[in-house]
């Protein structure tokens, strides 16, 4: 995708890339993604962020088409991660930039990326102003949204934010704007992107959108480094889902994700799920043989309840719902109802080790869990039944708090 | 005892102490001041719990 301009003097110049399918190795990204980075064109020539290392020609044609000629004499470097620092040795090489800005943490992590001892580094901490020429770049620190070294920079003569991962998504698109995209989509895959990155910094997003009101910010384009950007209404738009997102209020909504070896757990959750549809839950029943861990954790971000089933498998639990369960926990969803079920065979383990799962990440655990031992009768069905109904009646009492 | 930061992880070990915030080694969590804060992620000395 060619440069897109964003006003007189600032461009996207990143890398859009459609075949991506995998997000840094453990989430998912169905549609792709897109790596976004800017040129401010001033007197100090300004180049903020770059992208992931696989995609550095498509930016390279950009930054070079933009320049046309010029040079670039400052980057700032918002975020270290590779998917936006990986091409600074490149930009370095070529370009020899007077100045890199960076956060106090952003400085760290940038010698332990690269061998940057020679680079020109200039430590940046939150109140540092940089002029550019009629544009003033100001730096504020986001530390862990989501990494410790992660910033932001404003430009107030623009009106212009660059808030790197936050508010972004996983979206290959050849349009640049919130506004001219799916709407739906759009939402779906801001809650992916938060639900599997974002998470579990919920707290210091909170107190970030706090700190951002109160500097009480003129922001008429919040950019992004993943997917689609924001401008105009959009703005406040991105900030109020943001703000819902890290509040974390469930909906009247549960999750059953399970494995299972010859379809015994399968049938209990299909069970579980009759008693809380009867109840008016909305359910998801998610196999972990036929959903990756991200799509399930993007459907429990939002749930009041999780229900966890496994048969026992060699004393313990089956390897899909361990990796899900891992991941889950790292995530640190909070508030949740949880409950567990599984069938067995001879020791039946299963149900007390989901339970420790759910106790461990705090969850509400309601019950009694169902353990059934080999294939699932009609008393079984029953008691399984009367979990959902016992769990549906614990969301309803959450919900309508 | 050692603390944890319940936002990054990151442990105060009272042994090291955080010399780059002027705590020195040998220093117990309870002993270092109210204002200090994660030194890899800026969140408050309440926001640490005891390592398990």
């Amino acid at each position: 995708m060619n440069p897109h301009k964003i006003t007189d003097d600032i461009y996207w110049v990143g890398a859009v890339d459609w075949s991506s399918r995998n997000f840094h190795g453990y989430s998912l990204s169905p549609l792709g993604t897109t790596y976004n980075n800017f040129l401010i064109l001033d007197e100090k020539v300004t180049l903020v962020d770059t992208v992931m290392p696989h995609l550095r020609s498509q930016m390279m044609c950009n930054v070079d088409q933009v320049l046309n000629g010029r040079g670039i004499d400052y980057l700032v470097v918002n975020h270290l991660e590779l998917d936006h620092a990986g091409c600074l040795p490149d930009v370095v090489e070529k370009y020899k930039p007077e100045r890199i800005y960076t956060s106090p943490m952003g400085e760290k992590a940038m010698h332990g990326h690269f061998n940057a001892k020679d680079w020109p580094i200039e430590v940046v901490p939150t109140g540092s102003e940089v002029t550019i020429g009629k544009h003033t770049l100001h730096f504020i620190e986001t530390r862990m949204l989501h990494w410790p070294d992660s910033m932001l920079t404003y430009i107030p003569e623009a009106k212009v934010a660059f808030c790197n991962d936050a508010f972004g998504q996983n979206i290959a698109s050849s349009e640049r704007w919130a506004d001219e995209y799916d709407r739906y989509v759009l939402e779906h895959s801001m809650k992916e992107y938060y639900a599997n990155i974002v998470l579990p910094y919920s707290p210091v997003v909170l107190k970030t959108l706090d700190a951002l009101t109160s500097m009480n910010l003129d922001i008429q384009y919040l950019l992004p480094d993943h997917g689609l950007m924001f401008r105009g209404d959009d703005v406040g738009f991105a900030l109020d889902k943001y703000l819902e997102y890290a509040q974390q209020k469930p909906k009247k909504k549960a999750v059953l994700v399970y494995d299972t070896m010859w379809k015994s757990t399968e049938k209990m959750a299909s069970a579980i799920a009759s008693g809380l549809a009867d109840e008016g839950i909305s359910v998801k029943i998610m196999s972990m043989k036929a959903n990756h861990h991200s799509r399930v954790m993007t459907e429990v971000f939002d749930a009041a309840a999780v229900l966890v089933g496994s048969p026992t498998h060699n004393n313990g639990i089956l390897p899909l719902m361990a990796d899900m369960l891992t991941y889950m926990k790292g995530l640190r969803p909070q508030g949740k109802i949880g409950a567990s079920f599984g069938s067995f065979g001879w020791s039946g383990e299963c149900v007390k080790i989901l339970n420790q799962w759910l106790e461990d990440m705090s969850f509400e655990v309601v019950g009694p869990p169902v353990k059934n031992k080999f294939v699932p009768d009609h008393d079984a069905f029953a008691q399984c039944y009367e979990l959902g109904k016992t769990v549906a009646a614990a969301i309803k009492a959450k919900v309508e708090e | 005892m050692k603390y944890v930061c319940d936002v990054c992880g990151w442990v105060y070990d009272p042994a090291l102490g955080d010399p780059e915030s002027g705590v020195a080694p040998g220093t117990a969590f309870e002993d270092i001041p109210d204002d200090w804060s994660c030194p890899i992620c800026g969140a408050p000395k309440d926001s640490f719990s005891p390592e398990d």
